[in-house]
């Protein structure tokens, strides 16, 4: 009972945290239960991600509330190591190397102009003035063969992973609305929730009741019931977290449910450019889920449409 | 005081550098040697080839590793050369004016038969990408003259793309070594070539990235 009240009274940072943890402490459950009842079946990546899941929201937690510097780093880094797992797994060429270092030092200028809470620059720097120079860039080593092969990855790179997964770097700034308890920060931990819940309850629907394929060429796993149970779920789920958020309870399932298709959609364009390349993970660097890449390919959807959501309605 | 220096400049630059920045991944970690001496043979495409297999042993191995490198690049210039010998402790051997009274090898044979080790790049030179090159006679002579001393193959993915031949900025491709079980070939030089050889086109097959 004390308990309740401490959950009702404490800051909506700190319920969020008992949330996740609640959620986790039941799939840990969950699998130790699994692992007991069908000891033949081989449990192993279900345990793997699992324990991953922990580490995870763990780092997110402490990254997203520390402090500002931390929260800025921390999605740099993110950007950083996914452009690169990205970068790894295409066909570049040797005439591609100078303007993928531009590309990389894109990220701290970029990061930067965020800190500094500009945000015209934010929004135009990379969509306008990178997107002019890297062309150019590409141009001066007079290697015109896959020129512009070269230049839509590179760009495409910085759009989906710079920028769009930078969008939650600068929610986590953004201040107060109104005299409500919800901020940037509250919101962009209402945003990672519900685009991972998503993610999970799209797999698990698909894994047990999926029968029609979506888009089998892409993604062979993506089904109807999967899409549908997703989104269902998540919006349903979500209601829970309306503490960090001043939605009401139709804003909320309509938010959630924007999340959750823009969530499926980058989950269905990133499996595109693993087919591209021809593998299956994007790397091996979180156990039970592949790539850091694999983990965050929503996001690069949800991030920036929620953000530009919350802007237009709420900022 | 040279060991204390290298040791410093293998923790504070070239561990981040592989460990973060290039994100190496690494098989077969288990068939690397315990002990001096051996042969260490692998793929050459980049600079950062040597760096990487040297900061797979301990600190303490350091001092008694040599990489065999040609005198003509890394003798080129003073500044070049005092670096290459201090942090990486190069061998540098003649691989243009050879006559018969100045073998190259003995250099490579007096470091093994005083039990330190050495890295050998069998093509000779650095690849464009991840293609094996024809390999030199050179490593088949010194393991004809020390069939006791294990030779370790190595086979190194994506080292060319994140410092190509001729760049000087290092980019953060995801790079792989993939390491093998030390052989001791027999038989003909010819013979020794084409096993060695063909383990290392081997364990580029088994990588994630050829």
């Amino acid at each position: 009972m004390n308990n309740l009240l401490l959950f009702a009274t404490s800051s909506p940072v700190r319920q969020a945290a008992m949330f996740i943890l609640l959620l986790l402490t039941f799939s840990s459950f969950l699998v130790w239960l699994l692992t007991k009842i069908l000891p033949q079946t081989d449990w192993k990546e279900l345990t793997l991600r699992v324990r991953s899941w922990w580490i995870m929201a763990t780092v997110f937690l402490v990254a997203v509330t520390v402090n500002r510097t931390l929260t800025l780093l921390f999605f740099a880094l993110m950007s950083f190591w996914v452009l690169k797992e990205y970068i790894t797994i295409l066909d570049t060429r040797r005439a591609d190397h100078r303007a993928l270092f531009w590309a990389f030092l894109v990220i701290p200028i970029h990061y930067y102009f965020i800190s500094i809470n500009w945000y015209l620059m934010f929004l135009i720097f990379i969509p306008v003035y990178v997107f002019l120079f890297l062309p150019l860039r590409l141009v001066l080593t007079e290697k015109t063969e896959g020129f512009l092969s070269s230049a839509a990855k590179i760009q495409w790179g910085l759009m989906a992973f710079v920028f769009g997964l930078s969008h939650m770097a600068y929610l986590s700034i953004m201040p107060r609305i109104g005299g409500l308890p919800s901020s940037g920060q509250t919101l962009l931990i209402f945003l990672v929730i519900v685009t991972e819940m998503n993610d999970v309850f799209q797999y698990l629907w698909g894994k047990s009741l999926g029968r029609h394929k979506i888009l089998p060429l892409v993604s062979p796993k993506k089904t109807s019931e999967g899409f549908w149970g997703g989104i269902i779920t998540t919006s349903v789920l979500s209601l829970f977290l309306r503490f960090l958020t001043p939605f009401g309870v139709f804003e909320t399932i309509f938010f959630a449910f924007c999340i959750a298709v823009a969530g499926f959609f980058g989950d269905v364009v990133m499996s595109a450019v693993k087919r591209d390349a021809g593998i299956k993970d994007f790397s091996n660097i979180i156990p039970g889920h592949g790539g850091a890449l694999d983990r965050v390919d929503s996001l690069c959807y949800t991030a920036p449409i929620f953000f530009h959501l919350m802007a237009y309605f709420y900022y | 005081m040279a060991n204390l220096i290298r040791a410093i400049f293998f923790v504070c630059v070239i561990r981040p550098i592989m460990g973060f920045f290039i994100g190496l991944r690494v098989r077969g970690r288990e068939n690397l040697p315990q002990k001096h001496p051996f042969i260490i043979i692998a793929n050459h495409s980049s600079h950062l080839d040597t760096v990487a297999i040297m900061n797979l042993f301990p600190l303490k191995f350091l001092s008694r590793i040599h990489p065999v490198a040609a005198a003509d690049y890394f003798n080129r210039n003073t500044i070049v050369s005092f670096v290459s010998r201090l942090f990486f402790n190069i061998l540098p051997i003649e691989r243009k004016h050879i006559c018969h009274n100045r073998n190259p090898l003995d250099a490579i044979s007096a470091i093994l038969a005083a039990g330190s080790s050495i890295i050998l790049f069998p093509e000779g030179t650095r690849s464009l990408s991840g293609e094996i090159a024809p390999f030199h006679s050179g490593i088949a002579h010194v393991a004809k003259q020390f069939p006791i001393v294990p030779i370790i193959p190595v086979y190194m993915s994506n080292m060319w793309r994140a410092l190509p031949k001729g760049e000087f900025i290092i980019l953060p491709f995801i790079c792989e070594m993939n390491i093998g079980k030390p052989i001791y070939p027999d038989g003909s030089k010819e013979e020794i070539m084409e096993i060695l050889r063909n383990t290392i086109v081997r364990l580029k097959g088994e990588s994630s990235w050829q």
